[in-house]
């Protein structure tokens, strides 16, 4: 028989063509990681204070909110939608978990952080409700949802201390930032980690070898667990140097391990269930997805409440990290940061496209931007343009990606 | 095309040879008798008569707005007849829709409308069927799976099963939506201009599925434009003119001029007219 091949368009030039053809497969990881390596030198050049361990310790706080916030903002993108509400509603759910931990109402913090979760689920329930059943678009929906929710926060925030704001009284509360697992605690996760990841590249390969299937070559295998470890080790010596001034501070912070989970739990979830590959599904062709019998309209609102909870968790730590949120200090502008992030990390605005990895990334490399412009004294407008530049390139990369894709038709 | 006897996949292979040919006294697998539909006053069937044989491939031609759209539309139960009546396997039956009709094997491959190119060629084999291991996709018995449908299949174009189906070509794509269906257990699968917009060699690769189909005792039912397509692959033929439908038998009754005749106007000297009811 005779074999056609994509390769039936004869390449005009082999540079563009190879180029074409990274592009086409998924490119996945490897330019926001380019990215972020490129900017890491960059900063560690203009700034010998950049990899320190007070400022790792500081960088990795710094991106919890953006990490979570961009995660969240993936389950909305993988399925061609949008949520624009999701930076107000975290906000929101910090909001109300510092009110009812506070002194004033003295609940006990579990109570208040289910509360403030719930919250923005139902939040972003009534939005996923809105666009599916009246098939509105998201974009519209959530676009009036934030300014909905922008004001009761804000009357909330001065209804209750008279314009002077909420502030984070609860211990665990503070500590979703602040406090560090101890340095025995921290290399157990750090091992715990590294072992964890590389028994399951090695249990696919070992599985699907016995299948006779071809897996991974042993030394994409090798050298992925090295980094693994490599990464994990500088990363468990950073965090057990003493990085404080007056008292002494080491251990990994708290957030890191609580992001870490959530997004291995995340990754599961759309890699190795149904539920995933339905995400994946609807976000690729909503109408193959629908005639092979997926309930699409169930998903999307799925999609919704996920975000929904994992903008809540971002609002926890929000104002765990700010000690307190004020109507004076909140940021309109972080639900931009929230689509930047994932889309700086891969995912595309276009649907279907995108893991959350690439989310945790995009979140690491606007948080990174920050940090390092703060540290060469050119904070504020040079983080705006800078980080424009680096969501316009990723936006360049995606539709290139999409458009070959198309191209190979 | 050579049939091998120690087939492992799960389906039957070709049925016994009385069950596939003309004017026996076997049902058809698919009969349809007297359907019409009407769009308000536009009658855009009447009237049709038509038997679909498994292991064979039917090609259903006719000019634009002869109707045949409206047909496998009725078939694949995306649109009710106003009236008449379809036996499958003898049986009457009112598939009402896409679902009715999957669910009794009929298949309606839609090469663009079926696929999701953002997910792997095994991905979409198993779209809405997956295989969970304990709430876990079991990737590998998926995998496995796959290869033997298509090399049960002989489509042999694709590199790697675990392709994104966005990086295939036309005829891939085409391949893998049928593969799907036979995979699903279809009976009758249902090709709409399976070769347009396909080069030369895609062409020729999609016909031969065609026939590995028919030969696996499906009933294939595949309109197309394309006289030399029609006569390279088809077993029957059936011609609509005007929401009628005006002729059908074995290819053998046929030839390209008298085909051309027929669409154009409805009648041809040389092939007698409307054979109603060839099983019958």
């Amino acid at each position: 028989m005779t074999t056609d091949t994509i390769s039936d368009v004869p390449a005009k030039a082999p540079l563009l063509d190879s180029l074409r053809k990274l592009l086409r497969q998924d490119s996945g990881l490897v330019p926001v990681l380019a990215a972020l390596v490129l900017l890491v030198i960059y900063f560690e050049i203009r700034s010998s204070v950049f990899l320190q361990a007070a400022n790792i310790a500081n960088l990795f706080t710094q991106a919890a909110v953006y990490v979570l916030l961009a995660m969240a903002e993936t389950w909305l993108l993988l399925l061609g939608e949008i949520d624009l509400s999701l930076g107000w509603a975290s906000t929101g759910a910090g909001m109300l978990a510092g009110i009812y931990t506070n002194v004033q109402y003295g609940w006990p913090w579990p109570l208040a952080f289910i509360l403030g979760l719930l919250a923005a689920v139902l939040v972003a329930l009534v939005s996923g409700f809105l666009t599916v059943k009246f098939r509105v678009a998201s974009f519209i929906v959530t676009l009036g949802m934030q300014l909905v929710i922008q004001g009761l926060v804000i009357y909330e925030l001065d209804k209750v201390f008279q314009g002077g704001g909420v502030p984070v009284q609860d211990a665990v509360l503070r500590n979703l930032i602040a406090g560090d697992l101890t340095p025995v605690w921290s290399w157990v996760f750090v091992v715990a980690v590294i072992v964890g990841l590389s028994a399951i590249t090695v249990w696919k390969g070992i599985r699907r070898r016995s299948a006779g299937l071809e897996s991974v070559a042993f030394w994409k295998v090798a050298l992925r667990i090295a980094v693994i470890a490599l990464v994990g080790v500088f990363l468990g010596f950073i965090f057990s140097v003493n990085r404080g001034s007056f008292v002494p501070v080491s251990g990994i912070p708290f957030a890191v391990p609580i992001v870490f989970l959530l997004v291995g739990f995340y990754s599961f979830l759309l890699g190795r269930t149904k539920f995933g590959r339905y995400m994946y599904a609807i976000g690729g062709n909503a109408e193959a997805a629908r005639r092979a019998g997926v309930p699409v309209d169930r998903y999307r609102i799925y999609a919704f409440m996920l975000g929904g909870l994992t903008a809540g968790i971002a609002g926890l730590m929000l104002i765990s990290q700010l000690g307190g949120i004020a109507s004076s200090s909140t940021d309109p502008s972080i639900v931009l940061y929230a689509v930047a992030g994932a889309v700086i990390g891969g995912v595309s605005l276009f649907g279907g496209r995108g893991r959350m990895v690439g989310a945790v990334l995009g979140g690491v490399i606007l948080a990174v931007i920050k940090n390092g412009l703060t540290l060469i004294q050119l904070s504020g407008p040079a983080q705006y343009i800078v980080t424009g530049v680096v969501l316009i390139a990723a936006v360049l990369v995606d539709v290139l990606g999409r458009r070959s894709q198309q191209l190979a038709k | 095309m050579t049939e091998t006897s120690s087939s492992t996949s799960d389906y039957p292979a070709k049925p016994p040879v009385e069950n596939s040919g003309g004017g026996g006294s076997l049902v058809p697998l698919l009969a349809l008798r007297g359907i019409s539909k009407n769009f308000g006053p536009v009658q855009a069937l009447q009237r049709v008569d038509l038997d679909i044989p498994a292991g064979q491939v039917t090609a259903l031609v006719g000019d634009n707005g002869a109707g045949k759209s409206t047909l496998i539309k009725a078939i694949a139960g995306i649109y009710a007849p106003s009236s008449g009546t379809m036996l499958w396997n003898g049986h009457e039956v009112h598939p009402h829709t896409p679902r009715d009709a999957a669910d009794l094997g009929i298949a309606t491959v839609y090469q663009d409308l079926a696929l999701c190119d953002n997910i792997d060629i095994v991905g979409n084999m198993f779209l809405g069927l997956e295989s969970t291991n304990t709430g876990i996709l079991d990737e590998i018995a998926m995998e496995l799976k796959t290869v033997q449908t298509l090399k049960d299949l002989q489509v042999s174009t694709v590199k790697s099963v675990r392709q994104l189906v966005g990086s295939l070509s036309g005829g891939q794509r085409q391949s893998i939506a049928v593969a799907r269906a036979v995979m699903r257990d279809a009976k009758l699968v249902i090709m709409d201009e399976p070769t347009a917009a396909l080069g030369v060699t895609q062409t020729a690769n999609v016909l031969s599925l065609i026939k590995t189909l028919s030969s696996r005792g499906i009933a294939v039912l595949v309109i197309s434009h394309n006289l030399n397509d029609v006569f390279s692959v088809a077993d029957r033929i059936a011609v609509m003119y005007l929401g009628n439908l005006v002729s059908n038998g074995p290819i053998s009754k046929y030839d390209p001029s008298s085909t051309v005749e027929l669409i154009t106007t409805g009648a041809s000297e040389r092939v007698e007219p409307h054979p109603l009811h060839t099983f019958a």
